[in-house]
C-alpha cells in the first residue's frame, strides 16, 4: 500500500527562531497504520504535528528543507485547506477546538465551512455522530458534556471529512483514566471501522500501549531517535535514555532482574508472558524488596465533618464530606471530573460558602474566616501558571501577596528572597516571569503562595500536560517542600503520580467520598477503580500473571523500592 | 451566572421566524417608537408588545431579571429628565398648566407629567419587543440568517463565536478572581477607587493572556476544519424565509409608515391634547 505522508531528509525552521527545531526527519505512515510518537517536551513533536496537518508552513512561517509529500504531492504546493481534507487534527484542548454553540453544530463546522446543503448536511451529521457515539447529545452545549464526550464530539467533527490520517495530540491530558482508556478503545476501533491512518502523540506511552500500536518514534531534540514496535522498544534503554516513562510493569520486571527481550512479546500488558522463570524472579523480588515505614502521626490539622455544598441549591456538589488531614501529610484526590475534588478545594478556601458541615483547622472553626484569612493557613495553587500570574517581574510576582497584607519592604525583601531560594528561583530572582518555562512559572505561583507560610498547600493537577522530566522536577520540588513539613494536597487524574508521591489517596464520586486509603489499595480495588473512574495499574496484572496473591502488597514494596532505592 | 443571551428554547409563532426577519423587525420597531411621541401610537404598539408575549410563550417569569434591570433604567432615566428639565414639557407644548397650586421651577406641570407619562410609553413600546427578540432567537440561528442579509459571515460567525465562549471566560474570570482574593486583592467595596483598579489589573492580566492563548488555539482548530476556505458557507441551523417571515417585516415596516405620517399629521414628533 502507497504512502499518505512521507517525510524525506525532512528539516523545519521558524521564521522567529534562530536554529531549526527538526532535522533529518525520515518517517511515514500508510493507511491502517497506527503510529505513537513520543519524546520529552521540546522535543519536536509538536512542530512535527504541525507539519503534518499544514499549519506549518500555511500558519507558522518558516523554512522547510527536503522533502514532506501527502499522496506524493509537495504540501508546501498544496494548501491548508488541501491538506485539512486528508489530513484531520484532534487537539488537545478539546474545549477550545470545540467551536459550535451545540454538539450537531459543531459537528457540521466543515460541512459548513465546504457550502454542503440540506438534506446532506444534517445526515451526514447523524452519520458521524452514530459513528462517535454522541447522537443522544446533538441538541447539548459544551458545558453539558464531560471531557470524553467533548473529545468525542472533537473527533467527529474531524471524521466528517472522510479524511485518510487521524492525528490525536495529546488525547489523554484532560481525561481521567478511566475515559483515557475508553478513548484508546475508541481510536483503536476507529481505525480498524474506517482504514485511516492514525497517529498518536502522547508521552504516556503504557497507557496508549493499552492497544495495539503498530510502531512507536522516539523524538529528542528535533531528531527520530527510534522508530520501531513496542515490543521492540520496551526492551531496550531508549525510553530512560531520552526521558519517557517506562510503563510500571516493565520497570517492575527489570527490578526483579528480568531480562526484557522482544520474544516476551512486553509491549502491552495484556500480551506480555509471564513464564516459570519470570515469575519466580518477580516473586523473589517481591519477597525481599523492601516494606514501607508508615510514620504515624496523629496530629490533624485539619479536620471536616459532614460537609455539603451545592451550587444551585438543587444537586449535591459536595454530600457529607469527611475527611482528616495530619500534618506533614502528602496526599491525593482523586475522581473523574464533577465528582467534586476541585469543589471541595474551593470550598476549604472559602471560595464558595459551605450549606452544611465543619471545618477545622488546628482545632478552629475554619468557616469564620474570610478567603484572605485562610490564605494564610491553606494556600491554592491553580492549574495553569498563567491563571496567577500578574506581574512583569518574577520578585514582584512573589511578593504580591505580601505587600496586599501590609507587610514592611525591608521583611518583603527577606521572605521573598527565602522563598526564592527554597523554591529553586534565586538565580532568576531579577528575571521577567515571561522569560521562563511552563515549570518554571509554576514554581513562580508556588512560591507565590509558599511566601505567605501556609501549612498547607492545595495543588490542582499540579503535573497536567507536563513530560516526565518535568513531571519529576515539579514533584521533586513537591516533596521537598514536605520534607520541610508543608502539607500537600494535590487534585489529580495521575495514577502515576498518586502511586510514586502520594501518602494516601481519597477517591471522590458524584460528591461524596468512596474510599480514603493508602494509595496501593485504592489503585487495587476493583470497585472504587471502576466508581472513580480510575484505571487498575499495569502492576495488578502482572502480579495475575506471576502468580502473587497480594497484589495490593506486592504494589506497595514497588512504590517503596522506587521510593528509596531508584530515585535517590 | 445569567447568561447573556437568554435564549428560551420553546414553539411558537414568533421561535419560527428566522433570526434575521426578528431582528429587522426589532430594528423597525423600535425606530417607529423613537421616531415619534404621538401618544395614541405609543399606547397602540404598547399593547401590541405585550400581546406579544403570549404569542410567543414567553412567561414575565422567564424575563423578570431583565424586567426588572430596564425598570430601574426607566425610572432613573425619568429622574433625571426632571431634575435638569423640569420645564420640559411646557416647552414643547407651549402651555402650562401648574398643579396642585405650587408654582416655581421645579413644581409638576401638566405638560411635564405627560410629556414624562410618552417617555414611559416609549420604554414600554420598545424593551419588552428587545427582551422577546433575545429570548426566541437561537445565537446559531441568528448568525446564520444575519449572513443571508448580506453580512460577511467572517462577522456573523464572530457573533456565534463570542457566544459560545462567553461562559468559559466569565467562569475563568471567576476562579482568577477567587485566587487572586486568597492572595489579598482587595476586591470588595472596603478598598478605595485606585486599589481597586489596581486589583482589577491583577486579575485582567492573567485572564487576557490565557484568553490570548486560547485565540491562537481556536483560530487554528478552525483553519484546520476549512473555515475561510470558501467565500461562502452554510449553516447547519439555517433557516429558509417563509411567508410570515415576509409578512412581519411588511407590519413593521407599516408601523415606521405609520409613525412618520403621524409626525407630519401633528406637524410635530409630539401629540399636542394642549391646544
Amino acid at each position: 500500500m502507497s504512502n499518505i505522508l512521507e517525510f524525506k531528509d525532512f528539516g523545519f525552521k521558524y521564521d522567529a527562531q534562530s536554529s531549526p527545531t527538526l532535522f533529518d526527519i525520515n518517517f511515514s505512515i500508510k493507511k491502517g497504520e497506527k503510529v505513537l510518537i513520543a519524546g520529552p517536551s521540546g522535543c519536536g513533536k509538536s512542530t512535527l504535528v504541525h507539519c503534518m496537518n499544514g499549519l506549518v508552513p500555511f500558519s507558522y512561517r518558516g523554512k522547510m528543507t527536503g522533502s514532506l509529500s501527502l499522496f506524493d504531492k509537495e504540501t508546501r504546493d498544496l494548501s491548508l485547506f488541501e491538506i485539512s481534507k486528508h489530513v484531520g487534527t484532534v487537539l488537545q484542548d478539546s474545549d477550545a477546538q470545540f467551536v459550535g454553540l451545540t454538539v450537531a453544530e459543531d459537528i457540521a463546522f466543515a460541512l459548513e465551512n465546504d457550502c454542503i446543503k440540506e438534506p446532506r448536511l444534517h445526515e451526514r451529521v447523524s452519520e458521524v455522530a452514530k459513528l462517535v457515539n454522541i447522537q443522544d447529545f446533538l441538541d447539548h452545549a459544551p458545558s453539558q458534556l464531560s471531557g470524553g464526550q467533548k473529545q468525542r464530539v472533537s473527533l467527529g467533527g474531524v471524521l466528517v471529512d472522510d479524511v485518510d490520517l487521524l492525528i490525536f495530540d495529546e488525547p489523554l491530558a484532560n481525561l481521567d483514566p478511566k475515559t483515557g482508556k475508553q478513548a484508546i478503545e475508541l481510536i483503536d476501533e476507529l481505525s480498524k471501522k474506517t482504514g485511516v491512518g492514525v497517529i498518536i502523540v502522547e508521552h504516556r506511552l503504557e497507557d496508549v500501549l493499552h492497544r495495539h500500536v503498530d510502531r512507536v518514534v522516539i523524538m529528542d531534540k528535533g531528531r527520530i531517535v527510534t522508530d520501531t514496535t513496542p515490543d521492540e522498544l520496551v526492551s531496550s534503554d531508549v525510553l530512560n535514555e531520552k526521558g519517557v516513562r517506562e510503563p510500571l510493569y516493565i520497570a517492575a520486571m527489570k527490578y526483579a532482574g528480568i531480562k526484557v527481550t522482544p520474544d516476551l512479546l512486553p509491549g502491552s500488558i495484556d500480551t506480555v508472558k509471564i513464564g516459570d522463570e519470570e515469575s519466580r524472579l518477580l516473586k523473589n523480588w517481591y519477597e525481599h524488596a523492601p516494606k514501607e515505614t508508615i510514620e504515624n502521626n496523629q496530629d490533624y490539622l485539619l479536620d471536616v465533618r459532614n460537609l455539603s455544598f451545592s451550587y444551585d441549591g438543587k444537586r449535591k456538589a459536595l454530600d457529607n464530606i469527611s475527611i482528616k488531614v495530619k500534618s506533614g501529610e502528602m496526599l491525593a484526590i482523586v475522581g473523574t471530573n464533577g465528582a467534586g475534588k476541585s469543589t471541595f478545594s474551593k470550598v476549604l478556601c472559602g471560595f464558595e460558602k459551605k450549606d452544611e458541615g465543619d471545618i477545622f483547622y488546628e482545632g478552629k472553626d475554619f468557616s469564620l474566616l474570610s478567603i484572605k484569612e485562610r490564605a494564610d493557613e491553606i494556600g491554592y495553587v491553580m492549574q495553569n501558571p498563567n491563571q496567577m500570574i500578574s506581574k512583569v517581574m518574577i520578585f514582584d510576582e512573589v511578593a504580591l501577596g505580601l505587600r496586599t497584607r501590609g507587610v514592611c519592604e525591608d521583611e518583603i525583601k527577606e521572605r521573598v528572597e527565602e522563598t526564592l531560594k527554597i523554591c529553586g528561583l534565586w538565580p532568576f530572582r531579577n528575571w521577567p516571569v515571561a522569560a521562563l518555562s511552563y515549570g518554571q512559572k509554576k514554581r513562580v505561583t508556588i512560591a507565590s503562595i509558599m511566601v505567605l507560610k501556609p501549612k498547607v498547600i492545595i495543588l490542582d493537577e499540579p503535573t497536567a500536560g507536563q513530560d516526565y522530566r518535568h513531571y519529576t522536577e515539579i514533584m521533586e520540588f513537591l516533596s521537598s517542600l514536605n520534607k520541610l513539613g508543608i502539607t500537600v494536597i494535590m487534585i489529580t487524574h495521575d495514577m502515576h503520580l498518586m502511586l510514586e508521591y502520594a501518602n494516601r489517596s481519597v477517591a471522590f464520586s458524584k460528591g461524596r467520598i468512596i474510599k480514603d486509603d493508602e494509595c496501593a489499595k485504592v489503585l487495587t480495588d476493583k470497585e472504587t477503580i471502576d466508581e472513580a473512574s480510575l484505571k487498575e495499574t499495569s502492576l495488578y496484572e502482572l502480579c495475575k500473571k506471576a502468580g502473587i496473591e497480594d497484589a495490593t502488597d506486592f504494589v506497595r514494596r514497588f512504590i517503596a523500592y522506587e521510593r528509596e532505592v531508584v530515585r535517590k | 451566572m445569567t447568561n447573556l443571551f437568554n435564549y428560551i428554547d420553546r414553539k411558537s409563532k414568533v421561535h419560527d421566524l428566522t433570526g434575521a426577519t426578528k431582528f429587522v423587525c426589532l430594528l423597525l420597531w423600535s425606530f417607529a417608537a423613537m421616531y415619534t411621541y404621538d401618544t395614541r401610537f405609543l399606547l397602540a404598539l404598547t399593547a401590541l408588545s405585550l400581546i406579544l408575549f403570549p404569542l410567543s410563550k414567553i412567561r414575565v417569569k422567564d424575563v423578570s431579571f431583565m424586567l426588572g434591570f430596564t425598570a430601574v433604567f426607566m425610572i432613573l432615566n425619568n429622574v433625571l429628565v426632571y431634575l435638569f428639565s423640569p420645564q420640559h414639557g411646557t416647552e414643547i407644548y407651549g402651555t402650562c398648566t401648574y398643579l396642585f397650586g405650587l408654582t416655581g421651577k421645579y413644581a409638576p406641570t401638566k405638560e411635564q407629567l405627560f410629556y414624562h407619562f410618552n417617555y414611559f410609553l416609549k420604554y414600554l413600546a420598545s424593551i419588552p419587543v428587545v427582551i422577546l427578540f433575545v429570548s426566541t432567537t437561537n445565537p446559531s440561528e441568528f448568525a446564520a440568517s444575519l449572513n443571508k442579509i448580506g453580512v460577511k459571515y467572517s462577522i456573523a460567525y464572530s457573533v456565534a463565536l463570542a457566544l459560545r465562549y462567553i461562559p468559559d471566560v466569565q467562569k475563568e474570570y471567576d476562579e482568577i478572581s477567587k485566587a487572586q482574593q486568597a492572595r489579598g486583592i482587595e476586591m470588595s467595596k472596603k478598598a478605595t477607587l485606585i486599589n481597586r483598579i489596581k486589583s482589577a489589573a491583577a486579575i485582567l492580566i492573567p485572564l487576557i493572556l490565557t484568553s490570548m492563548d486560547r485565540v491562537e488555539i481556536v483560530s487554528n482548530a478552525m483553519e484546520l476544519r476549512g473555515f475561510g476556505k470558501n467565500k461562502k458557507r452554510t449553516w447547519y441551523m439555517g433557516r429558509p424565509f417563509k411567508a410570515s417571515d415576509i409578512l412581519a417585516m411588511a407590519f413593521c415596516v407599516l408601523l415606521v409608515v405609520i409613525a412618520a405620517l403621524l409626525n407630519i399629521i401633528n406637524k410635530s414628533r409630539f401629540y399636542n391634547p394642549f391646544v
